[in-house]
């Protein structure tokens, strides 16, 4: 009994320093490369924006504002308040409707991941694991709807579905699982000839427990750079379905319906409007996108070679 | 190779049906569909009698296979605002798309190629920095931004190119009316040019990268180092021996990439006021004219189809391996 105390702590020791390791390797990576500590600052002010929102945010994001419409940057109203940012055509503060608006596209483009990663690595371990018809019938699916432009597959299902937050996180959700569930399948394919997992199987271990806690553990790693690009991609699907009118109800303020919304003001030349929504969907999408290449080389050095 | 071909053909047809299936019952998920098609006033006996003429009372698997069975003899339904057969006024502005997915393909190609190549021969250069993180901040930019913020510089400001509409080419070339064809021709490009980059830049992007990585990774072989340790110019290596075999990812991306310039194409031609089929879906989402979303998607999936079994067959023969792999078995 003391002897397996004894051993467990000290894998549980080993553990922690090679945790403690390999998260010095990251931090190290990491400031060689520069861009992702930017990156990282980047998503952390948005995270803040998203969380702390309506304490930071000067207004209300819905109070119009019939007097101050359409206001320059920097201007203030006889009250003295400022619009940093300028304000829209019913007068609402730009800055404010950017600052939650930094919650949709955060809450969306982390909340469809979970889902379509959560969808595809089952789907994959089950198709990996077994092979035969089960295989077929999942990856034969997943070709079907690869098929299918996604953002096509999306317009129709929203337009009947009708638009909502949960409706639009279940979309873009399906929608990633192919990408998670053919990674996860062929990960599966390979380890499960593997000694390990001969010995799980000898031991007697349920499938379930071979599956998912012997398995799952071993290939979750290159997943992790996958939905980086991941979340990136699903912001810019739900900008653009929030650009067609078909994202979150109006009254919620989207980085991408306030570009739609811009659109009616072009041509008079109020490109606060349309400038400030946009960089902060770049800035956000850009800053995903480098923390992917970031966790790439991290992982797996030798990609750094070719890529 | 003739069995692979027949499994690719199967494995279409299978899809094709999968694309059925899904807008079929797309008009079923959001409930009854008959309120569809009545106005909001109507009675419940005029309810039950659009029902029954619709079909919507039968069983789910007879209305599929009706459905179906209409397509086959190209009948895609009535459009509800326009009165007239859905896939008429589809294929009307499908021209239209085709000119701005082309054009944005070409660039997306053209420029790609020298660039990733430029990036992978100078690797670890000032060239490579700057078209590396150029390709990255493109695939990060929103289509549609992209293209509002050109109308503001080269439409608004500059003054420069043409901010909406559109001069048909195709048209009058399907018609056989070459000379207005080619007099169209360079108002035509003059139209394209910023919404094709709106919709082309992502995958410029993409390509850039794919290019780039894809070569180094050839230059990277034995046989690129034996052909230079034998004295040939690096022209020569470059262009005979790596990009001949940087070109097998190139080409599956040029299919797939269709497909997606297509999805690009639907946001894009609304910032543009480009009468396609994308700002026809718009729309027809906003009116909840579900039979042309209908009609739209299954023709754009349907071309997205062929050309991805075209460019699997292609594939076949561009890379002898598959040949081989497909002799022995």
């Amino acid at each position: 009994m003391n002897d397996q105390l004894a051993q467990e702590i000290v894998t549980k020791d080993h553990r922690e320093t090679e945790f403690r390791r390999e998260l010095r390797r990251a931090v190290r990576v990491m400031i060689e490369a520069r861009w992702p500590v930017l990156a990282l600052v980047i998503l952390l002010a948005t995270a803040i924006a998203a969380a702390f929102g309506p304490a930071l945010a000067p207004f209300d994001p819905n109070r119009q504002n019939l007097i101050l419409r359409l206001a320059d940057p920097m201007s203030s109203g006889p009250d003295g308040s400022v619009f940093w940012l300028g304000s829209d055509v019913l007068g609402r503060d730009v800055l404010t409707r950017l600052l939650y608006g930094a919650r949709v596209s955060l809450l969306v483009g982390i909340a469809a991941i979970a889902v379509g990663g959560t969808i595809g690595i089952v789907a994959g371990l089950l198709s990996g694991y077994f092979g035969g018809w089960v295989d077929d019938v999942i990856m034969r699916l997943g070709d079907i709807q690869l098929a299918f432009p996604f953002i096509l597959l999306a317009i129709m299902f929203l337009v009947v579905l009708g638009s909502g937050i949960w409706n639009l996180i279940l979309v873009l959700g399906v929608g990633q699982w192919v990408t998670y569930a053919r990674i996860v399948r062929a990960d599966t394919l390979s380890l499960r000839e593997k000694e390990f997992v001969e010995a799980a199987r000898a031991l007697g271990d349920s499938t379930t427990s071979i599956i998912f806690r012997t398995i799952l553990p071993n290939i979750l790693a290159p997943l992790t750079v996958i939905a980086s690009f991941n979340v990136a991609s699903v912001i810019l699907s739900e900008a653009a379905l929030s650009f067609l009118g078909l994202g979150v109800p109006p009254s919620v303020p989207t980085w991408g319906s306030m570009l739609a919304e811009s659109r009616d003001t072009l041509v008079a030349n109020k490109w606060w409007l349309a400038v400030f929504p946009g960089v902060a969907i770049v800035l956000t999408v850009l800053s995903f996108n480098i923390l992917g290449d970031w966790l790439r080389d991290f992982l797996d050095p030798r990609l750094r070679e070719r890529t | 190779m003739g069995s692979y071909i027949l499994r690719r053909l199967l494995q279409s047809i299978v899809v094709v049906i999968g694309v059925t299936m899904v807008s079929f019952l797309a008009l079923q998920a959001g409930g009854d569909p008959t309120y569809l098609f009545v106005s909001e006033r109507a009675s419940l006996e005029e309810i039950e009698a659009t029902r029954r003429a619709l079909g919507f009372d039968r069983p789910l698997h007879e209305q599929y296979l009706s459905f179906v069975g209409d397509l086959v003899r190209g009948d895609f339904g009535q459009s509800l605002s326009y009165r007239q057969p859905a896939m008429e006024i589809v294929l009307e502005a499908l021209p239209a798309t085709i000119e701005l997915t082309l054009f944005a393909m070409a660039i997306a190609l053209l420029l790609a190629i020298p660039l990733g190549v430029l990036a992978a021969i100078h690797r670890g250069t000032a060239w490579d920095g700057s078209i590396t993180t150029m390709a990255m901040f493109g695939q990060s930019i929103p289509s549609f931004w992209l293209g509002i913020m050109m109308i503001l510089f080269f439409g608004l400001y500059l003054r420069w190119l043409p901010i909406s509409g559109q001069v048909p080419f195709l048209i009058p070339l399907m018609e056989g009316d070459f000379g207005t064809a080619l007099g169209n021709l360079p108002r035509t490009i003059l139209h394209l040019i910023l919404p094709g980059i709106a919709v082309g830049t992502y995958s410029l992007a993409r390509n850039t990268r794919l290019v780039r990585s894809s070569l180094l990774e050839v230059l990277e072989q034995d046989y690129v180092r034996t052909a230079r340790s034998k004295g040939l110019p690096e022209m020569r290596v470059l262009v005979h021996h790596a990009l001949r075999n940087a070109w097998l990812p190139v080409v599956t991306i040029v299919g797939l990439e269709f497909g997606f310039l297509l999805g690009g194409v639907v946001v894009v031609e609304t910032v543009f006021s480009y009468p396609g089929i994308g700002r026809l879906l718009f729309a027809a989402i906003n009116q909840r004219d579900i039979p042309l979303v209908q009609a739209g998607v299954i023709l754009l999936a349907g071309i997205f189809i062929l050309l991805n079994l075209l460019v699997d067959l292609i594939y076949v023969r561009l890379d002898p391996r598959m040949k081989l792999a497909e002799g022995r078995g």
